[in-house]
C-alpha cells in the first residue's frame, strides 16, 4: 500500500512536470511564432516591392496593385502623439500629487478608479467617444479655429487614446514613486527643500528611467489600440495636414480590411505585413522600457 | 522664500486638478454610458435573439451576442489557465534556483503583455488561412486565450511571489515532491491572487474585440457547437453603431450598458473575492 502511494506521488510529480515544461515551451515560443508567421505570411509583398518604396510611398490603390504605408504610419504618429501629449503631464503630476501629498485614502480610492479604468473595454470607450468627443470637436473646438471639421478626426482618436493609457501609465508611475526610498526623500527635506523642491530635483531625477519606461508603455498602448480608434478616427486614407482631419491608423487598416481581401493574394500579404510592422515596433519598444523598468526595480 | 512656496502653492493646485480631471472623465464616461443606453434597454434585450430584421430595426434582443461572449472568454480563462498556472508556478517553485531563466520568462511576459490584439487577431486568422479553416467559436477562443496567457501568467507570478520562500523549505523538510508544493501549498497559499487575475482577465476576454474580428464571426444565433460561429458583445457594440438607422444606434447604447455592468460586476466580484479567501492564507 505505502509502496502504491509512494509510486502515485511520484507518477504525479512527473506527469506534472511534463505538462510544466510544455506550457514553458509554449510560452516561449509564442512571440516567435507570430514573428515568423506574420513574416512568412508577409513574404509575397516584400519580394514583390523594395521594403523602402512599401514604407515612404502613400499610394494605397490595392486594386491596382498599389501599396504604399506612408498615410498609415503617419496617422499612428499622428493619435500617438496627440495622445502621448494630453496624457503625459496629467499622470506624472497625478502621481505626484497621489504618492507625495494627497492622504492614503486618496490614493486608495484613485487605485480603485485606475483598476475600473483599466477593465472598462475599449469599445465602451469608443462609443463615449463617439457620443462625447466627437459632437464636441465638431461644434465646439473646430469652430474656434475656423475649420470645417466632421469631428471623426485625428484629434477625437487621440483624446479617446489619451483617455484610455491613463490607467496604465498613472498606476506605473505611482509604482515607481511609491518603490523610491524614504531615506534620499528625507535628507533633501532636511535639508530645508519643500516637499515640490523635493519632488523637482530628487524624485524626478532618481527614477527618469522609470518615468521614461511608465510614458513608453503608454505609447506603445496607443500604438496598438484598435477598436475604440477605429470609431472615432475617421478612416480616411489620406495624410492629415492637421489634427481636425481624419486619419487612418495601422491598426484601423487591419481592421477594416479583412473581409475583402480574400481577392487579391498580395493584398492579403499586404496586411500581414502591417500586422508584422505593428508588431515590430511595439516589441522593441516593449523591449526598451522593460530594460528601464528592469533596472529602475534594482535600484 | 516667498517664490518657491508659491510655486509649490501653483503645482499642488494643478496636481489637484488633474488628479480631479481623471475622476470626472471616468464618471463623466459612466454617466453618459448609463443615459444614453437606460432609455434604450428592455428585457426583450438581454433575453431575445435577433429576430428577422433585427439590424433594420424589427424586435429582438442581443442575447446571441452575450452569450457569445460568454462562452468565448470563459473558454479562452480555461484554456489560458490550463498554460499559465503551471508556468508561474514552475518560475515560483520548480526554478527558484535558476534566477535568470524566471528572469527571462519574466521579461517575455512583460513584452508580451503589450502586443496589442490586434496582431493577435492578424497572426490567429493568417493561419486559419493558411489551413482553410473557418472563422468558429474555438478559433475565437483560441486567439483570445493567445492574448490572455500572458497577461494572466503575469498576474499569478505576482500572485504567487508574494509567498516566503521559507514555505517551499518547509514543504520539501517534511517530505513533500516538488508538485506537491506547488499545486498544493503554493496554490492554496495564493488563492485570493489567482482569482482576481482570473476575473481581470476575464475582464479583458470578454471586452476584447479586434482579436475576434475575423477569428470568431458573427452570428445571429446562440453558438451551439465548438465549429459554430458567435457573436460577441464589443462586436454586436460595433456593428450596430455604425448603422444610420436610429432604432438600430439606441439598442448599441443598451448593448454598451450591458457591457459596462458586466464588467463593472467582474471588478467589484475580484476585489470582494480576493478579500474572501484571505483567511486561507497563513
Amino acid at each position: 500500500m505505502i509502496e502504491y502511494l509512494h509510486l502515485r506521488r511520484r507518477l504525479i510529480d512527473r506527469i506534472s512536470s511534463i505538462w510544466i515544461v510544455l506550457s514553458v515551451m509554449l510560452l516561449l515560443l509564442l512571440p516567435l511564432a507570430i514573428g515568423l508567421g506574420l513574416a512568412i505570411e508577409s513574404l509575397p509583398i516584400v519580394k514583390a516591392f523594395p521594403l523602402r518604396a512599401l514604407l515612404t510611398s502613400s499610394d494605397w490603390s490595392p486594386m491596382e496593385g498599389k501599396f504604399g504605408f506612408y498615410t498609415f504610419i503617419i496617422s499612428s504618429v499622428w493619435v500617438t502623439a496627440i495622445a502621448f501629449v494630453l496624457s503625459a503631464p496629467v499622470c506624472i503630476l497625478s502621481a505626484i500629487y497621489l504618492t507625495q501629498y494627497a492622504h492614503a485614502r486618496v490614493l486608495y480610492i484613485m487605485n480603485l478608479i485606475i483598476d475600473v479604468m483599466a477593465g472598462i473595454p475599449s469599445v465602451v470607450y469608443g462609443v463615449g467617444g463617439v457620443l462625447v468627443v466627437v459632437p464636441f470637436i465638431k461644434d465646439n473646438l473646430a469652430p474656434l479655429f475656423n475649420i470645417n471639421s466632421s469631428g471623426y478626426s485625428v484629434l477625437a482618436g487621440g483624446i479617446v487614446l489619451a483617455i484610455m493609457s491613463i490607467p496604465y501609465m498613472l498606476n506605473m508611475l505611482i509604482d515607481i514613486f511609491k518603490g523610491m526610498s524614504l531615506e534620499i526623500k528625507e535628507a533633501s527635506l532636511s535639508l530645508g527643500a519643500n516637499v515640490w523642491q523635493t519632488v523637482k530635483f530628487v524624485l524626478i531625477r532618481k527614477g527618469s528611467s522609470g518615468i521614461v519606461a511608465a510614458l513608453g508603455l503608454g505609447i506603445s498602448k496607443s500604438l496598438g489600440e484598435t477598436i475604440a480608434v477605429l470609431m472615432v478616427v475617421g478612416n480616411v486614407a489620406r495624410i492629415p495636414q492637421n489634427m481636425f482631419q481624419p486619419g487612418y491608423p495601422l491598426p484601423a487598416l487591419l481592421a477594416n480590411n479583412y473581409g475583402d481581401m480574400m481577392s487579391i493574394p498580395v493584398y492579403e500579404a499586404a496586411l500581414m505585413f502591417a500586422a508584422l510592422i505593428l508588431f515590430l515596433i511595439i516589441m522593441l519598444f516593449n523591449v526598451f522600457t522593460n530594460i528601464l523598468i528592469y533596472k529602475q526595480t534594482k535600484e | 522664500m516667498k517664490k518657491r512656496s508659491i510655486e509649490e502653492q501653483f503645482f499642488l493646485w494643478l496636481m489637484r486638478f488633474t488628479t480631479a480631471s481623471i475622476i470626472m472623465v471616468l464618471s463623466g464616461l459612466l454617466f453618459v454610458i448609463f443615459k444614453k443606453g437606460y432609455h434604450a434597454m428592455s428585457w426583450a434585450m438581454i433575453s431575445e435573439e435577433p429576430q428577422g430584421g433585427f439590424y433594420l430595426g424589427a424586435g429582438g434582443g442581443i442575447l446571441n451576442a452575450i452569450l457569445g461572449s460568454v462562452y468565448l472568454s470563459v473558454g479562452a480563462i480555461i484554456l489560458a489557465i490550463l498554460v499559465g498556472l503551471p508556468v508561474a508556478l514552475a518560475m515560483n517553485v520548480h526554478m527558484v534556483r535558476y534566477k535568470i531563466w524566471v528572469t527571462v520568462i519574466r521579461f517575455l511576459l512583460d513584452t508580451l503583455w503589450g502586443v496589442p490584439s490586434i496582431v493577435y487577431g492578424a497572426f490567429a486568422f493568417g493561419i486559419m488561412v493558411y489551413f482553410h479553416l473557418r472563422a468558429s467559436l474555438l478559433a475565437g477562443i483560441i486567439t483570445v486565450a493567445l492574448l490572455i496567457v500572458p497577461i494572466i501568467t503575469r498576474a499569478f507570478d505576482e500572485a504567487l511571489r508574494t509567498i516566503p520562500n521559507g514555505l517551499l523549505e518547509t514543504t520539501y523538510a517534511i517530505g513533500g515532491t516538488r508538485s506537491e508544493a506547488s499545486f498544493v501549498i503554493f496554490f492554496r497559499q495564493a488563492l485570493p491572487g489567482l482569482i482576481t487575475a482570473v476575473l481581470l482577465a476575464l475582464c479583458r476576454g470578454i471586452g476584447d474585440a479586434a482579436s475576434v474580428l475575423f477569428t470568431a464571426g458573427y452570428t445571429d444565433h446562440v453558438p451551439q457547437r465548438l465549429t459554430d460561429p458567435t457573436a460577441t458583445l464589443p462586436l454586436a457594440i460595433f456593428f450596430q453603431l455604425s448603422s444610420p438607422i436610429p432604432e438600430v444606434k439606441e439598442r448599441a447604447y443598451a448593448a454598451t450598458l450591458v457591457l459596462t455592468i458586466i464588467i463593472l460586476v467582474i471588478s467589484i466580484l475580484s476585489r470582494i473575492a480576493g478579500r474572501r479567501f484571505k483567511k486561507y492564507v497563513l
